[in-house]
C-alpha cells in the first residue's frame, strides 16, 4: 500500500562542520552604531558592532529579544528607514559600503547582493499574490528579462529548494501552502538572484521541529552549492551548534562573544554564554537543576554602563574594584587562542569554566 | 496528595470517588465544523482534532504532551479546562464526568482545575491591576474573606518571585517573564489540585524561560500540584515531566515514562521526532547521530488516513497500517504504544552527554 | 461559486420578503389612515368608505398582504371610480396620491439616486484613498497631522450644515436639478455637480481616515519588509504591495456605505432638488403612501442584500485567501 519500499528510515548524518571558503572577507561590519530616537530617549540598539564574513561560511548571530541581532541584519540589508533610524560606522557587502548608501543604489543591492529570508513565512509572503509572481517580481527586480523567462527561473528554482510538482505550485498562493513548504519558497525567492550573502532571520522557529531539521538541511545544501555567506540569526543553541561555523553571541546591542562554533558552545568564557548553557535543558541524563541568569535584560534606553550585563552577573565580585560597573570591556582575546574573542573582564574565565560552570551544566 | 487541599483548609473540595485517579481521559474526542452555513449548506466538514485521546493524571504527577502544530495537544488542553465540549469521550475529575457538566456545577472544578496561557501579553486584561486581576481568582471561587484579600494577593505574588508590593501596577509595566509568573499566581490563587500549563514558557527568551520553569518546578514539590505541561520544546518537557504523550494528528501515538520515551522511544514517529531536535551536545564532542527525516506534510485533519494516522510518512507502513488502528498498548512496563511494528530503536536517538 | 450565488439569493429573497411583511404589519399596526389623506378636509363618509374599498383597506391585513406578494409575480388590476387601470408583474401597487405604478415611480427615482451616489463615490474614493495613502507614507509629519485634523474637522460637521454651507457659499458650482443623462449628459452632469462636491467631499473625510489607518496598518506588515529586501522600487512596494492589501477593508466599508447611500441620501436630495428614491419615500410617509412606502424598502432591502452579496463575491478576487461554498 505505501509506496516505501524500505523498511528503513530516510536519514541524515549529522557531519562534522567542515570550515570551508577562503579568509577573505565578503561581508564586513565595522563599529557599527544603530539608534533610534524615541519620544523616550534613545534606542542604543546596536553599539560599535564589528565582524566579518568570508565567502563559504555561516555565522550564527545568537542573543535574545533586543539584543540586537535583527537590527543589526536589518542595517546590512540596508532596510532601516533613514527617517527613524541614525546608523554609523561601515558595513561593506563585497566591496560596497552600505552605511549612507543612496534608496536608488540600496534597491540595486538589496536582493542581489544580499537577500534576507524572515521568521515568520505565513506573514512574511504577500497574501494576495501567487508564489511565483512573489518569486518573479524579486527576479525581474534585477534582470530585464520577460514573465515567460521569470517564471521558468521561478520554477527551476522552487525545484532546487526541494518543492514538488513546481510547475503546478507556482500558481499557488501562500496560503495553499504548509508552513515548511512556505519558508522553501520564501528560500527560492531569496536566493533567485544569486545572491553572495543569505541573511536568515530566525528562520526555523516559527516551525515544528521535524520541518526545522529540513529547513535546516537546505539551507547548508544550498549554501554548499552556491558558496554563499550566511548569517543566521537565532536564539537556539542547538539550532547554533548543528548549522553554523562561527558564532557571535550579542547582548544589550553588543558582541560578548565571537569565535569558532564548537570553542564558543564548547568552552565559552563569558558568563552571559555560561548563564545560556546553564538554561537549556538536555536531552539525555538525570536531569539537573537549571541555573537561569538573574533578572531580565536591560532596556536599550538605560543600557548599563561598564560591562552591560554586570547587574547580572554572579561573577562581579570576582573582578577587583569597579571596572565591571565603569569600564566596557573590550572585545579581545582573552587566553592563548586568539581565534576567539570575548568581552568580560575575569581574569581566568578558562578555568571558571571547566571548575566550576561544566559540572553544573544541564 | 488529596488530603492535602483538605489540610489547608479548602471550602468545599470535590470529593473523590474511591479509588478514581486525579484525571482521566477516555476515548476523548473534539470535532470542529469547518465551512457551510444557512440551511441550504452542503458538505460540511469536520476537523477532527481530537479523536480518541485516552490519558491518566495521577495526583501530583506531571504530565507532558508534545507534538506538533495540529496534533490536538492544545486543543485537549481546553477540553481538560472545559473551555470546550468534548464530541465524544469522557474527562474524569477525580472519577466525577465533567465532559458535559453545566456551567454552574463547573464551578467547584474550575477551582481545583487551572489553566496557564502561552501568551503573558495578551491573557492578562491589560486594564486590571494585578491586584485586581490575582484577586478576581479569589473572589470567584470564596478562597478568603473579604479583608484577607489583600495579604492573600501579596502571599501569591510573592510565592511567585513578585515584589508584593507591586499588587497595585499594570500588567504592562511588568517584563514578559513577570507576566507569566502573573498568570501562574492567578492559577494558584484557587488552590488547584492540577493545572494545565499550555506551552507556558516557549514565547519567553531563553533565560527567562529557565527561570519560570524553575518556579513551576519549585511549586509542583511544595504543593504538589498536578500538571499537564505542554509544549514543543522536547527538551523543556523532559526537563520538568515525570511521563510524557506523544500526539500526533489527533492522537496519542505513544506514552510512558520519560526515561523510557526519551532512550527508547517504539513508535516511528516520536523516534523522527525526537532525532531531529537540534542538539547542543554535538559540539561537546559528542559523536554525530543519524536522524531520521521525515517526508511530507501532515495530513489535513479534515481527511486523515484511514488505521494508523501516520503510516503516510512512515518508512515501516504495511497494509495492516492502513486496515486497522493500532491500539495503544503497553509494549514496555509502563510504556503504550499505538504501532503495529513498534520496537526500540537500534542505537540511541539522542545523543549521550559525556559526563 | 455559481452554487454559492443561487444558495444567497434565495436567502437574500427570503430577508426581502420578510422585511416586507414586518414593514406591512407595521403600518397597520400604526394608527395611519391614507383613505382619510386621500379624501382630504372636506371629506363624506360615502367617499371616504368607497375610497377604502378601491384601496382594499377593508380587507384583513393578511390578505392584503397575499395580494401585494402575488402582484410581484402576477399582474394585478386596480379599479378605481369605475375605471380599470392594468398593473403588469412585477406591481407594486399604485400609488394611493400620485395615481401612478410604484414601479413607475421608482424607476424614475433610481436613475437620479444612483447618478447621484456613484457620482459622488468617485469623489470620495479618489479623494480619499490618495489622500489616505499619502498620509500614511508621511505618518508623523505635520502635513499628516493636518491631513488627520482636516477630516476629523470635516467629520464633526454635521452633514446638513456642511450640504447648507455647499449651497450657499459654492454658488461658482452650476444650479443643481435633475436632466437624464441620455437626454443630455451635459446638463446631467451640470446639475449634479453640487451635489457630488458635497457628498464626496463630506464622505471623502472618513475614507481618507478608512484609507489611511488601513495602509498604515499594511506598510507595517511583514509582507512589505519582505518587498523592500527584495531590492524592488519604493513606489512599487506601495502601491503594489501595501495598497493592495490595504484596500481590502476599504472596499468592504464602501460596499455597506453604498447601499446605505442608495436609500439614505435623503438630506442631499432635498437640498439640491433632486428626485430621487430619498425626496420619493419622504414625500410617501407624509401621506402614508403605503404602496411608495413598500417600494421603497423593498428596493432598499434589495439593495442592501444585493451590495452584502457584491462585497463577498469581491473578497474572493481581493483576496485569495477567501473561499466561497
Amino acid at each position: 500500500m505505501s509506496d516505501q519500499t524500505s523498511r528503513v528510515p530516510q536519514t541524515v548524518t549529522r557531519t562534522a562542520r567542515t570550515r570551508g571558503g577562503s579568509e577573505e572577507a565578503y561581508l564586513e561590519v565595522t563599529d557599527l552604531q544603530v539608534q533610534f530616537p524615541t519620544a523616550d530617549g534613545m534606542v542604543k540598539a546596536v553599539q560599535g558592532l564589528s565582524y566579518s564574513l568570508p565567502l563559504g561560511r555561516t555565522l550564527a548571530i545568537v542573543g535574545e529579544s533586543g539584543s540586537g541581532k535583527s537590527v543589526s541584519s536589518m542595517a546590512v540589508m540596508g532596510l532601516h528607514d533613514a527617517k527613524t533610524a541614525r546608523i554609523s560606522g561601515s558595513i561593506k557587502v563585497g566591496g560596497q559600503q552600505i552605511v549612507g548608501m543612496g534608496e536608488k543604489d540600496l534597491e540595486k543591492f538589496r536582493g542581489s547582493g544580499a537577500a534576507m529570508i524572515f521568521q515568520d513565512p505565513q506573514s512574511s509572503l504577500h497574501p494576495y499574490f501567487t508564489i511565483g509572481d512573489q518569486i518573479m517580481e524579486a527576479y525581474r527586480a534585477h534582470h530585464g528579462v520577460s514573465k515567460s523567462k521569470a517564471r521558468t527561473r521561478a520554477i527551476e528554482m522552487l525545484d532546487r529548494v526541494g518543492i514538488p510538482n513546481p510547475k503546478r505550485r507556482v500558481g499557488n498562493y501562500p496560503h495553499e501552502f504548509s508552513g515548511g513548504m512556505r519558508q522553501r519558497a520564501m528560500i527560492a525567492m531569496a536566493l533567485v538572484n544569486d545572491p553572495k550573502l543569505l541573511i536568515a532571520d530566525e528562520p526555523t522557529t516559527a516551525l515544528d521541529v521535524t520541518v526545522q531539521a529540513q529547513i535546516l538541511d537546505l539551507i547548508a545544501d544550498l549554501q554548499r552549492d552556491f558558496g554563499s555567506a550566511v548569517v543566521f540569526i537565532t536564539h537556539d543553541l542547538g539550532v547554533v551548534a548543528e548549522i553554523a561555523d562561527d558564532i557571535l553571541v550579542m547582548y544589550a546591542g553588543s558582541a560578548i562573544e565571537h569565535g569558532p562554533v564548537e570553542k564558543i558552545l564548547g568552552t565559552p568564557l563569558h558568563p552571559y554564554t555560561w548563564g545560556l548553557l546553564e538554561s537549556i535543558p538536555a536531552l539525555a541524563g538525570e536531569p539537573q537543576p537549571l541555573h537561569p541568569i538573574p533578572g531580565a535584560p536591560p532596556s536599550l534606553l538605560a543600557v548599563p554602563t561598564g560591562c552591560a550585563f554586570h547587574p547580572r552577573c554572579e561573577f562581579r565580585s570576582r573582578v577587583p574594584g569597579d571596572r565591571c560597573t565603569t569600564l566596557k570591556p573590550d572585545l579581545i582575546p582573552r587566553t592563548a587562542d586568539t581565534g576567539r574573542a570575548s568581552r568580560c573582564h575575569l581574569k581566568d574565565p578558562d578555568q571558571i569554566f571547566q571548575t566550576e560552570i561544566l559540572p553544573r551544566l544541564p | 496528595m488529596t488530603t492535602t487541599a483538605n489540610a489547608r483548609g479548602e471550602r468545599g473540595a470535590i470529593p473523590r470517588v474511591e479509588g478514581a485517579p486525579l484525571l482521566q481521559l477516555e476515548n476523548l474526542a473534539m470535532y470542529f465544523k469547518t465551512s457551510g452555513d444557512g440551511v441550504l449548506a452542503r458538505g460540511t466538514k469536520w476537523v477532527q482534532a481530537v479523536d480518541g485521546v485516552d490519558l491518566t493524571v495521577n495526583a501530583g504527577e506531571t504530565i507532558g504532551l508534545v507534538g506538533e502544530s495540529g496534533c490536538g495537544k492544545s486543543t485537549t488542553a481546553r477540553l481538560i479546562t472545559r473551555l470546550l465540549e468534548p464530541t465524544r469521550g469522557s474527562i474524569k475529575y477525580q472519577g466525577h464526568d465533567i465532559a458535559h457538566m453545566s456551567e454552574r456545577r463547573l464551578r467547584p472544578y474550575r477551582r481545583e482545575i487551572q489553566l496557564i496561557f502561552q501568551d503573558p501579553y495578551s491573557s492578562l486584561n491589560p486594564r486590571h491591576t494585578v491586584g485586581t486581576i490575582v484577586g478576581t481568582a479569589l473572589r470567584t471561587h470564596g478562597m478568603v474573606d473579604k479583608n484577607r484579600e489583600l495579604p492573600r494577593v501579596q502571599e501569591l505574588l510573592e510565592m511567585v518571585g513578585l515584589n508584593p508590593e507591586h499588587y497595585n501596577r499594570y500588567p504592562h509595566e511588568f517584563s514578559g517573564g513577570q507576566r507569566q509568573r502573573i498568570g501562574i499566581a492567578r492559577a494558584l490563587a484557587t488552590q488547584p489540585k492540577i493545572i494545565v500549563a499550555d506551552e507556558p514558557v516557549s514565547a519567553l527568551d531563553v533565560s527567562i524561560q529557565a527561570q519560570v520553569m524553575n518556579l513551576l518546578e519549585n511549586l509542583r514539590k511544595e504543593l504538589g500540584i498536578a500538571f499537564v505541561f505542554i509544549a514543543h520544546d522536547l527538551g523543556v518537557v523532559r526537563h520538568f515531566c515525570d511521563r510524557v504523550a506523544v500526539m500526533y494528528l489527533g492522537r496519542v501515538v505513544e506514552e510512558g515514562p520519560r526515561d523510557a520515551l526519551y532512550q527508547k522511544p517504539q513508535h516511528p514517529y516520536t523516534q523522527a521526532l525526537l532525532s531531529a531536535v537540534p542538539d547542543i551536545a554535538v559540539v561537546r564532542g559528542v559523536p554525530p547521530k543519524n536522524r531520521i527525516r521525515l517526508v511530507g506534510d501532515v495530513p489535513s485533519p479534515v481527511d486523515p488516513p484511514s488505521g494508523c494516522r501516520f503510516r503516510t510518512r512512515c518508512w515501516k507502513a504495511e497494509d495492516i497500517c492502513a486496515e486497522v488502528v493500532p491500539p495503544l498498548d503497553e509494549k514496555a512496563p509502563a510504556q503504550r504504544v499505538a504501532c503495529h511494528f513498534a520496537e526500540p530503536p537500534t542505537e540511541s536517538i539522542v545523543a549521550e552527554v559525556p559526563s | 461559486m455559481l452554487l454559492y450565488i443561487l444558495r444567497r439569493l434565495v436567502s437574500a429573497v427570503s430577508v426581502v420578503i420578510v422585511t416586507l411583511v414586518a414593514s406591512f404589519a407595521l403600518f397597520f399596526l400604526a394608527p395611519t389612515d391614507p383613505a382619510g389623506v386621500i379624501c382630504g378636509p372636506r371629506c363624506t363618509p360615502e367617499r371616504l368608505a368607497n375610497i377604502r374599498a378601491g384601496l382594499h383597506l377593508d380587507d384583513p391585513a393578511l390578505v392584503q398582504i397575499g395580494v401585494y406578494l402575488k402582484g410581484l409575480v402576477v399582474d394585478r388590476e386596480f379599479e378605481t371610480g369605475g375605471v380599470v387601470r392594468e398593473c403588469p408583474a412585477p406591481c407594486l401597487g399604485y400609488s394611493y396620491t400620485l395615481g401612478e405604478p410604484v414601479t413607475k415611480l421608482l424607476a424614475q427615482a433610481l436613475p437620479v439616486t444612483l447618478s447621484l451616489v456613484l457620482g459622488a463615490a468617485v469623489v470620495y474614493l479618489a479623494i480619499g484613498i490618495f489622500t489616505g495613502t499619502m498620509a500614511a507614507q508621511v505618518r508623523g509629519t505635520p502635513l499628516d497631522k493636518a491631513v488627520v485634523g482636516t477630516t476629523l474637522v470635516l467629520n464633526s460637521f454635521p452633514y446638513f450644515v456642511f450640504a447648507l454651507l455647499v449651497v450657499l457659499y459654492a454658488t461658482f458650482l452650476p444650479e443643481s436639478g435633475w436632466t437624464s443623462f441620455f437626454e443630455n449628459p451635459f446638463s446631467w452632469a451640470s446639475g449634479l455637480v453640487a451635489a457630488w462636491v458635497c457628498l464626496g467631499i463630506a464622505n471623502a473625510a472618513a475614507y481618507t481616515r478608512y484609507s489611511r489607518a488601513s495602509m498604515i496598518e499594511a506598510l507595517g506588515q511583514d509582507f512589505v519588509r519582505t518587498a523592500r529586501s527584495k531590492g524592488i522600487s519604493k513606489n512599487r512596494v506601495v502601491y503594489r504591495h501595501g495598497l493592495r492589501a490595504a484596500l481590502t477593508p476599504v472596499a468592504t466599508i464602501f460596499g455597506i456605505d453604498l447601499a446605505g447611500q442608495l436609500t439614505g441620501a435623503i438630506f442631499t436630495e432635498r437640498i439640491f432638488d433632486l428626485p430621487g428614491l430619498g425626496n420619493l419615500v419622504l414625500r410617501a410617509f407624509g401621506q402614508y403612501d403605503l404602496p411608495v412606502l413598500m417600494g421603497g424598502v423593498l428596493v432598499g432591502s434589495v439593495v442592501l442584500v444585493v451590495m452584502n452579496l457584491i462585497v463577498d463575491i469581491a473578497y474572493t478576487f481581493l483576496d485569495p485567501r477567501v473561499r466561497l461554498g
